[in-house]
């Protein structure tokens, strides 16, 4: 490889990126809002849960339990009827997102049995708040139930009573985004390494000047490392950018050692650009690069645990995701970045980060050597 | 007129036709993400692994450990009598969630007096965390009330709960309307925006714009195949679900197309003047990808809940196509529900429609340069 060749070469690549200012502008942006959009939108928290009463008790007791609800914070009554129908179809029309159903006798039964039932109707169509409303009901009702043996005749003495107290490490406040950070710094790594790098090549292809560059005496290896090189700095660049972002202004705590993040960027992005390099060997048009790049990308990241823990998926789907180097270098970005994991914690992700990333790299330069000969 | 267009049609349907490529994936890809989404991606967390921190074992802790032990989501990892070697299993990911007995635990719950424990939780992922440690008081909740019940009971409030809709919470049910979403959005927006925008590149749509084609009819013809396409991807997606994974389909089937038809206009509509106001095919992908991919997948409510959101999103999520047309189609798919209940959703999709074709048709201008 002429050393020569390559600056010259490297230096109408950088050229060519730089007076691109509208993808360079894209590029810097899609990481602020990425990281904005996903920071706010991906929570499950519930705030207000919408509430419709049937209440066919009407007594201090069951009021007692609306009135905690109410004092939660997390539960606004919007209507009230005594029978189901009017609650159904506050459902069905989304008004309401739970129905709390009290029978009548209610009072009745906690006086006499120490033990009553009510009812709770959530509207599944959207599984994930269902539940989380479906728990904070339940803690209500208990502490509500204790609330009640306290004061109700004969009072129970020494009720033994376990105290939980608990604990959320490396992540106190329970904060979503923290969690989502690294993993986003890795999609947009990804997205730079492999969707660039393949659409970077394809267009010298569709333009017709690879036929060109192919034909003069530039040596095939310098050619692709000058197209590597400047999206591989590129990347490491936006990686900078984007804990920068984390670090300063959304306050995400960045427990572990800094170049190790870098280092391991380093090693993922010989696997993301060799999986570009090989999608521009595929393909002949933008257009098809890019559907091809977004569909592996896509799988990728839905198979590496980024959304979705990969323990809770199937066995078949778990050891699809070993092979998945997207799931290890998410694994490392978390370790390192939220419980200040070292070298000697991340060794084997980061073993097998090297391999595939060299194995995929070969791979797709031999590919490459034998479509354009 | 309409020979020509049609003639135009026929000629784009023959473009894509030809790109085998492109067209396998785009067949194939509805099919490959319902199955993905359908099998591998479970937010529910099983296989919690678990480890006791037991300085003083009792007759308390011991029945709490095998409790732990006996429940189908907790397995037990490790159990010491120190808190020391607790952080490094969480640091190489071998640990999720620890209990921590304080000393004389038993004891203290036999006499009355409050007994401790402290539940640590590998919270960098806070949902997995939270989900963790609602399943473990539960266990200490159930222990607890059999040693009530065994001396005085405290008031019990027994819930009986309903999941209306979709009472096992299956997370594929959920899902599959979000996808359609996705699959469409993809389709139709971004293939429509790359499609017209690499004529522009190529030099070849001023060629169109000097033939006795009028704009309109150029969009019409660019937009006409695309729409073909969507179709057969729903139409892919929703069988597969079906086969596959049984989704329900309490609703009217012909509502659903239909409103999926409506649903891949406003999208057209996008792809359109996203390229009428982009110059290069690259380009006009990435800002079709922030325009709108990126608030379908995350505003739209398909992943993560609208309403949990702050307000000025909640607010942005009210110009999402795809949120109006998630809540049609779980409408129409899990609560059998038809227009009655939908007319709303369904005139702001027309709306949308309709602002968006008029701007995108005024928009492409005829012009070069």
């Amino acid at each position: 490889m002429n050393l020569r060749i390559l600056r010259v070469l490297l230096r109408k690549e950088y050229l060519q990126i730089y007076r691109d200012k509208l993808m360079l502008r894209q590029m810097l942006l899609m990481p602020f809002i990425q990281l904005f959009l996903l920071s706010s939108a991906a929570t499950f928290e519930v705030k207000t849960a919408r509430v419709f009463l049937v209440d066919r008790d009407h007594s201090a007791t069951s009021r007692g339990l609306v009135d905690r609800l109410h004092a939660s914070g997390r539960f606004a009554v919007v209507g009230a009827s005594a029978s189901m129908d009017p609650a159904d179809d506050a459902l069905l029309t989304r008004d309401a997102g739970m129905i709390l159903g009290i029978p009548a006798e209610f009072e009745r039964d906690i006086v006499r049995t120490r033990a009553g039932s009510v009812q709770l109707v959530f509207n599944a169509e959207d599984g994930a708040l269902a539940g989380v409303t479906n728990s904070y009901a339940q803690q209500i009702l208990a502490a509500y139930g204790r609330e009640l043996g306290a004061t109700l005749r004969p009072v129970v003495t020494e009720a033994p009573h376990i105290e939980i107290r608990t604990r959320g490490w490396y992540n106190q406040e329970l904060d979503y985004k923290d969690y989502m950070i690294p993993g986003i710094l890795v999609q947009l790594l990804t997205l730079v390494g492999t969707l660039l790098t393949a659409m970077n090549i394809v267009r010298e292809k569709e333009l017709g000047t690879l036929d060109q560059l192919n034909v003069t005496p530039l040596p095939r290896s310098s050619f692709i490392a000058a197209k590597l090189i400047p999206l591989w700095s590129i990347a490491l660049a936006e990686l900078a950018a984007g804990l920068a972002v984390a670090r300063w202004v959304f306050g995400v705590p960045v427990a572990g050692s800094v170049p190790l993040v870098f280092l391991a960027a380093c090693i993922y992005l010989l696997v993301a650009l060799g999986i570009g390099l090989l999608i521009s060997t595929m393909v002949d048009t933008q257009q098809q690069a890019m559907f091809v790049s977004f569909f592996l990308i896509l799988v990728y990241l839905l198979m590496s645990g980024l959304f979705t823990p990969v323990r809770s998926m199937p066995e078949w789907a778990q050891m699809l995701a070993e092979l998945n180097p997207v799931k290890h270098f998410i694994g490392i970005m978390r370790s390192v970045l939220l419980k200040g994991a070292g070298l000697t914690d991340i060794v084997r992700p980061l073993a097998i980060l090297t391999i595939t990333g060299t194995i995929a790299l070969a791979f797709a330069v031999r590919q490459y050597a034998k479509t354009s000969a | 007129m309409t020979t020509t267009l049609g003639a135009f049609i026929v000629k784009e349907l023959r473009h894509i036709l030809r790109d085998r490529q492109t067209l396998t994936i785009l067949l194939l890809m509805p099919l490959i993400q319902v199955i993905l989404f359908g099998f591998a991606l479970r937010s529910d967390v099983r296989n919690v692994r678990l480890v006791i921190v037991d300085p003083f074992p009792d007759y308390a802790t011991a029945a709490l450990s095998s409790r732990f032990g006996a429940a189908s989501r907790f397995r037990i990892v490790a159990v010491t009598p120190t808190m020391r070697g607790v952080e490094p299993l969480f640091q190489q990911g071998k640990a999720d969630i620890a209990v921590v007995f304080e000393p004389g635990f038993g004891s203290r719950l036999g006499s009355g007096e409050p007994a401790r424990v402290l539940l640590a939780v590998d919270a960098s992922d806070p949902n997995t965390g939270t989900t963790m440690l609602f399943y473990a008081r539960a266990v200490f909740a159930s222990y607890e009330a059999e040693l009530g019940s065994e001396r005085g009971r405290p008031v019990r409030i027994v819930p009986a709960t309903r999941m209306r809709f979709n009472p096992t919470l299956e997370s594929v049910n959920l899902f599959i309307p979000g996808l359609i979403a996705l699959v469409l959005t993809l389709v139709s927006a971004l293939m429509t925006a790359i499609s017209l925008s690499r004529e522009k590149e190529r030099g070849t749509l001023e060629i169109l714009l000097v033939s006795p084609l009028r704009p309109w009819q150029i969009i019409v013809g660019k937009v006409v195949p695309y729409l073909g396409l969507a179709f057969a991807n729903v139409l892919t997606a929703l069988v597969a679900a079906w086969l596959v994974f049984h989704v329900p389909f309490r609703g009217s089937v012909t509502l659903l197309l239909a409103e999926s038809l409506l649903y891949s206009m406003v999208s057209l509509a996008l792809g359109v003047l996203v390229a009428s106001l982009t110059g290069s095919q690259r380009v006009a992908m990435l800002v079709a990808l922030l325009a709108t991919m990126l608030p379908s997948s995350l505003l739209s409510g398909m992943v993560f809940p609208i309403a949990s959101m702050p307000t000025v999103l909640q607010v942005i999520s009210n110009i999402v196509p795809a949120r109006w047309f998630i809540i049609i189609a779980r409408g129409i798919m899990l609560k059998g529900v038809g227009l009655e209940y939908l007319w709303r959703e369904t005139l702001v999709l027309a709306g949308m429609t309709m602002l968006l074709m008029a701007v995108a048709v005024r928009s492409f201008k005829p012009r070069v340069g």
